[in-house]
């Protein structure tokens, strides 16, 4: 079995419980004295920095929702100043409104750090041809998973997403071994190469590391089958730092967190409650290394368990299982994170007030696909159907613009979708991911 | 002088059309003329009716989405080039049209055109004017 670092993935658990809290402390410090968001945050709490002592006293501390990096953005919440930044990376938020992290060159170390770990779990080394087909960009998919090669000394093919059959021909030409990118875009892959005439023989990939979207059981065994490869699932989310926070080894029965830069902790997620190990709840994260983004007990959203339990691989991090849905709405479409909310914004844009309308997740062949139905109103409908098509264009490349995908806009008659008491039903998601 | 057409938006899946004529049926309304123009997703049906105003009002109270335009009956001569010397008067005068669709009227030798533009009250005058015989609204819904 290879290790990037045993001393940080292979420690004891005291050990490893001794600098969560240095670590913990320091932070604490750090964000009171640099964020005034936090200050606040922890006085309204009645709560210093001498109160945390160690990670016994983290759920003392109150919670960093997503909305807290939306109110605060841009850079409300970077704990250093501009000067010692040097990037920032960006995702969608749920009004539409980015969320930016930013970086310190010390950040871009750990993430590197964290991305060479993640990659040794997927047996690369500096032999390794590693083709980086996630997104380059504001997006921390490419660029995370490029500088964790780089940091093992691997060759790195930064090819980024889209152009299918250029990335297959790139495959078998350069003799690429690890293959990074979503699951569901190596599926589709798969299918071109099927159509491309070339089989999976011809090809030198021995692994992939699969992520930024929830992917079944049966998805692994698919990928592992066409490509004849081993499929690692990696977990990520770019407040925290992106790709590199958790990730399957080998052994692939849990995801290994970092958790010497990322603390977990299981809560309910109605009552904030700290829950024991095994029990599913709402994954909570504590930065504990980073400089320009410290996050305290960021509420993820992603439900998932925590396992303390020494694995075969001879890591003694603590494992979280896959990643079986989320507490809020959110959907991940083809990486991209999308909120009911942001499609209904623009709804209302349109100058509808109520709008009613559904939305429909499919994957059709590899792909997913987004479908909106929007209820006919007395001010969208005209006796033309040009008009009626230039309200169907304008809802779906606003949406495309808002969201960064694409998706298709159905108009429906009035009343026919579905009313419920409460919350309204506003998903249908066919895809399966969870069996 | 100008007639009012119903519209009704139809997504495409069975038993729609069906529904708008029952709708209308039982509030005794009489539909005299209707066209339906369509795309793969949906379709728009437009109605010539005897009351317009409550064929609009029972739709919308069973939840269609409809909407109301005006729109001008022409009579046209049932003969080869009837239907030419109308559209010539509109072309000369740059009017074009949006749609248009015809019926059997049912006086012997004429046809009913339903003709929809932008603007229907110049149309209109400009088509009387030509002696192109424009029907009076009380007319059509009595048909």
């Amino acid at each position: 079995m290879r290790y990037w670092n045993p001393t940080y993935e292979c420690m004891t658990r005291e050990e490893m419980r001794r600098i969560q809290s240095d670590r913990l402390v320091e932070t604490v410090n750090r964000v009171y004295h640099n964020v005034p968001f936090y200050r606040d945050k922890m006085q309204k709490a009645g709560i210093e920095p001498a109160d945390i002592r160690s990670v016994d006293d983290l759920h003392k501390l109150p919670f960093t929702y997503k909305d807290d990096l939306r109110d605060n953005y841009p850079f409300g919440l970077f704990a250093s100043p501009l000067s010692e930044i040097v990037r920032v990376h960006a995702s969608s938020g749920t009004t539409g409104r980015q969320t930016v992290v930013g970086y310190t060159r010390r950040d871009i170390d750990v993430w590197a750090e964290v991305m060479a770990r993640t990659l040794t779990c997927a047996e690369a080394d500096r032999e390794s041809l590693i083709q980086v087909a996630y997104g380059y960009g504001l997006f921390t998919g490419g660029l995370g998973v490029h500088y964790g090669a780089e940091r093992i000394g691997a060759l790195v093919i930064p090819i980024s997403g889209g152009n299918t059959k250029r990335q297959i021909q790139i495959m078998k030409d350069f003799g690429t071994t690890i293959l990074a990118c979503t699951p569901s875009y190596a599926l589709h892959m798969a299918e071109v190469m099927e159509e491309m005439g070339i089989d999976k023989s011809e090809l030198k990939l021995k692994a992939g590391v699969f992520g930024a979207e929830p992917w079944s059981e049966n998805m692994r065994k698919e990928i592992e089958e066409k490509f004849g490869i081993m499929a690692i699932d990696i977990y990520g989310l770019s407040e925290v730092i992106g790709p590199g926070v958790a990730t399957e080894c080998p052994c692939r029965c849990g995801l290994h967190i970092q958790e010497d830069h990322f603390i977990p902790e299981i809560i309910d997620p109605e009552t904030g409650e700290t829950l024991p190990p095994g029990k599913p709840g709402e994954l909570v994260f504590t930065t504990v290394t980073k400089e320009g983004l410290p996050l305290i007990r960021y509420r993820t959203r992603d439900i998932s368990s925590l396992n303390y339990d020494k694995c075969e691989c001879g890591r003694t991090t603590v494992r979280m299982s896959k990643v079986t849905g989320r507490t809020d709405d959110m959907l991940i479409i083809r990486g991209v994170n999308v909120f009911p909310s942001q499609i209904e914004s623009v709804l209302l844009e349109n100058g509808e007030t109520a709008p009613h309308y559904l939305l429909i997740v499919d994957r059709v062949g590899r792909l997913d696909t987004l479908e909106i139905w929007v209820e006919m109103t007395k001010n969208m409908f005209s006796d033309k159907i040009k008009n009626i098509e230039d309200v169907e264009r304008k809802i779906r490349n606003e949406v495309e613009t808002t969201l960064g995908i694409g998706c298709k806009v159905k108009l429906v008659e009035p009343k026919t979708i579905e009313r419920s008491e409460g919350k309204a039903k506003r998903i249908i998601d066919r895809r399966k991911l969870h069996e | 002088m100008l007639v009012k057409q119903i519209s009704v938006f139809l997504e495409n899946k069975s038993g729609r059309l069906a529904e708008v004529s029952r709708v209308l049926g039982r509030n005794n309304i009489n539909i005299s003329a209707l066209s339906i123009a369509d795309t793969t997703d949906f379709g728009i049906l437009r109605l010539i009716v005897n009351n317009p105003g409550l064929a609009e009002k029972v739709l919308a109270e069973n939840g269609f989405a409809v909407g109301l335009t005006d729109v001008i009956a022409v009579a046209i001569e049932d003969r080869p080039g009837g239907l030419c010397d109308t559209l010539n008067v509109l072309e000369s005068a740059n009017i074009d049209i949006e749609y248009m669709y015809a019926f059997v009227g049912k006086s012997e030798n004429e046809a009913m055109v339903i003709i929809r533009v932008e603007d229907p009250e110049k149309a209109a005058r400009l088509l009387i004017e030509n002696n192109i015989k424009v029907l009076p609204s009380e007319n059509v819904y009595s048909l």
